[in-house]
């Protein structure tokens, strides 16, 4: 019988196997941490070690790369990810306002979960939606002239 | 009366589908079975005219008649009128190519996008694809430089370098490994160029990257495309991968002998990494941190290689140059601005979409004959041009034509075509605040005046607006604004200040605490 490893250790092995999978590829530091967060939802502090070991390279350097760039987050996710555009496009059209809604409605600021762990909230800078602002990208998928009763409707649906 | 099936187009890209358009697609494939009415439903691209979405065209007697937007709701009412014939109903727009949003354009770049199914290799081909290709596998590296350079192309993504010149000290510096690297990290606000060529036409940026790589002996090519786009990263890899499959691409391209390999990666939200170094770094593996040039990308770029560093635009022009002649493109066009621009109308705009347009129009046209005025209805207070580190335009000089000289004559830049538009009700000092913090927030680091400077910046902007010491801290802003300019390496920290600066000077009543919102308060003029 195969004893069922600790939850860690799994996660532990599935990050060095990401990392073993592109290890070959030319400039394989990004991605191995895409591969990372697609499959986990976030970079885990614990792969950084795993990370830098594989591709020969030092914590610094692994660190470094992966909190440079706001995309990757080190913190598991709630179940899904609000994105709301910020950029000037979308400011023109009553972004400012979007995100005093969606924050009071949420309770949660930027970069926040809220409590039931079902959203997490993030700043955009553009989703090339600029036609059709405001604009907000739930998960993958992105909504256009989006009004405040919109976008309630579009979290009623994820709730 | 079971007559041939009718051909309905719904778009498929992210901006029609951020507005239904997969509901509406769904509910005219329901509706059309319900009524026994035989259709094929054809996913294309967008044509651009954004403010119409979803835009469903239908096929009839070999013309393309349009409808929009339509929302589900309207699928059963578009079908009691016989729509799929043809029919009158208020959401009926007539022949798409007709409507006069279309009808001035002059669709080089984005000749195909929104006729074609953007996987179809062979509605590709059917529409002029690969001619370009099939004419440079015939040419010797050389000569296909000769004609990028002679077609006066310039680079599309912002900073308007020639490309063939730029092709050409690639192809003269020896080395065993050459790269084409297009820079697909759109991720100036107002702009969305990128995004539909990859969405809507995949395939002539893998032409014109493919032309690209025979051109400087580059045997290898990525894209690298921001991670805010994950539907046309989607497309890319779909896209290369048939490519490969039918031969255009890969160990052999059209039979030529002669290999190009293209890669697809994804950025990771830093638009810092727009700017071409720290794009390479960040391919390497590395921070997007800017580097020292020279030397230059074309000399020593990805991993110490001749690099070619192109925008999506750019390289998706070279097929149609390859394919009608240098003199074809340079006839668009005037002074030094030849061809054609793909402007982006966006924000608060009545007809916001893309409008490819040959340079010489003046941004009045744009913005009233395009763009309709406002989508508010309320008079224009600026717009932006250029992204986050263009300047905001007062109306004043709207009759300035599109032309990289013209702009920059007055402090602007036209950059990567993004036009964002303002009504009266815009709070110019907090646009002046977002432009510093905008800053703060994407700054590598590398240089202190930008890295330091936008946070100061920011504060410095909060004082002025509180009132407090007005005076000495608007001297203050403007020296910071130019020690910002004078110090730091690349266009983030050198041209974050133009927005500021602009406002300092053309909207001076935004940056005082007696601006006109307060100034409302308690005070009848």
């Amino acid at each position: 019988m195969a004893k069922v490893e600790p939850r860690s250790a799994t996660i532990e092995a599935t990050i060095r196997a990401l990392a073993e999978a592109n290890a070959g590829r030319p400039g394989a530091l990004l991605p191995i941490l895409h591969a990372i967060q697609d499959e986990l939802g976030y970079v885990p502090e614990s792969a950084v070690p795993i990370v830098a070991n594989v591709l020969n390279l030092s914590r610094a350097e692994v660190h470094g790369v992966v909190t440079f760039y706001h995309f990757f987050r080190t913190r598991p996710p709630g179940k899904h990810t609000l994105y709301l555009c910020r950029a000037e496009a979308c400011q023109s059209m009553g972004a400012r306002e979007l995100e005093r809604h969606v924050k009071e409605t949420l309770k949660v600021d930027f970069h926040e979960t809220t409590s039931d762990g079902r959203l997490t909230l993030e700043p955009v800078y553009c989703l090339g939606n600029c036609a059709c602002s405001p604009a907000v990208m739930l998960d993958e998928d992105v909504h256009g002239r989006v009004t405040p009763e919109r976008l309630d409707q579009l979290l009623a649906e994820v709730r | 009366m079971a007559s041939k099936r009718t051909r309905i187009y719904v778009p498929s890209d992210t901006t029609a589908r951020s507005v239904g358009a997969d509901r509406v697609a769904a509910a005219i494939a329901d509706e059309a079975a319900r009524r026994g009415v035989e259709i094929e439903i054809v996913r294309n691209g967008s044509r651009g005219l954004h403010w119409l979405e979803p835009l469903v065209e239908v096929e009839v007697g070999g013309r393309r008649l349009a409808y929009g937007p339509v929302s589900a709701a309207d699928v059963a009412g578009l079908f009691d009128e016989n729509f799929h014939e043809g029919g009158a109903h208020p959401l009926a727009l007539g022949e798409t190519d007709a409507i006069p949003y279309l009808a001035k354009q002059n669709r080089l770049t984005f000749a195909r996008v929104g006729l074609i199914d953007p996987l179809s290799i062979d509605d590709y081909r059917a529409h002029g694809g690969f001619r370009g290709l099939e004419n440079a596998v015939k040419l010797d590296g050389a000569k296909i430089v000769e004609i990028v350079t002679e077609s006066g192309l310039r680079g599309r993504g912002g900073a308007a370098f020639p490309t063939g010149i730029k092709w050409k000290t690639v192809l003269d510096t020896q080395a065993d490994q050459k790269y084409v690297v297009c820079n697909a990290d759109e991720g100036d606000s107002g702009t969305f160029a990128d995004r539909m060529i990859m969405e809507c036409d995949p395939y002539v940026l893998i032409e014109g990257m493919t032309i690209a790589g025979l051109a400087v002996g580059a045997t290898m090519g990525y894209v690298y495309i921001r991670a805010e786009y994950p539907q046309a990263i989607r497309t890319m890899r779909e896209a290369i991968a048939r490519a490969e499959a039918a031969g255009c691409l890969g160990a052999n391209v059209l039979g030529s002998g002669r290999a190009f390999h293209l890669e697809v990666r994804e950025a990771a939200g830093a638009y810092i990494c727009g700017e071409e170094t720290a794009l390479l770094e960040s391919l390497e593996g590395k921070r997007g941190m800017v580097r020292f040039r020279p030397p230059l990308p074309a000399i020593k770029g990805l991993f110490g290689k001749p690099t070619v560093v192109n925008n999506v635009i750019s390289l998706a022009t070279v097929p149609i140059i390859l394919d009608k002649g240098a003199e074809f493109y340079k006839d668009f066009g005037v002074g030094r601005s030849r061809g054609t621009l793909t402007v982006q109308l966006a924000g608060n705009v009545k007809r916001g979409g893309l409008v490819e347009i040959a340079f010489g129009h003046t941004l009045r046209e744009l913005l009233e004959e395009f763009g309709g005025g406002t989508a508010t209805g309320r008079p224009i207070r600026t717009v932006q041009v250029g992204g986050p580190l263009g300047a905001y335009i007062h109306p004043s000089k709207f009759d300035t034509p599109l032309d990289y000289e013209a702009f920059a004559a007055f402090g602007a830049m036209i950059g990567h075509g993004g036009v964002v538009v303002f009504d009266d009700t815009v709070d110019l000092g907090q646009q002046a605040r977002f432009a510093m913090e905008f800053c703060a927030i994407e700054s590598c680091g590398k240089c202190t005046p930008c890295r330091i400077g936008a946070v100061r910046g920011v504060e410095v902007i909060d004082r002025i607006l509180a009132g407090v010491n007005e005076e000495a801290n608007l001297t203050l802003l403007r020296e910071l604004c130019d020690t910002m300019v004078a110090g730091s390496l690349c266009a983030l920290g050198g041209m974050a200040p133009y927005p500021v600066m602009s406002i300092l000077d053309h909207f001076p009543e935004a940056l005082s605490a007696r601006g006109p919102k307060q100034r409302a308060v308690g005070e009848v003029a």
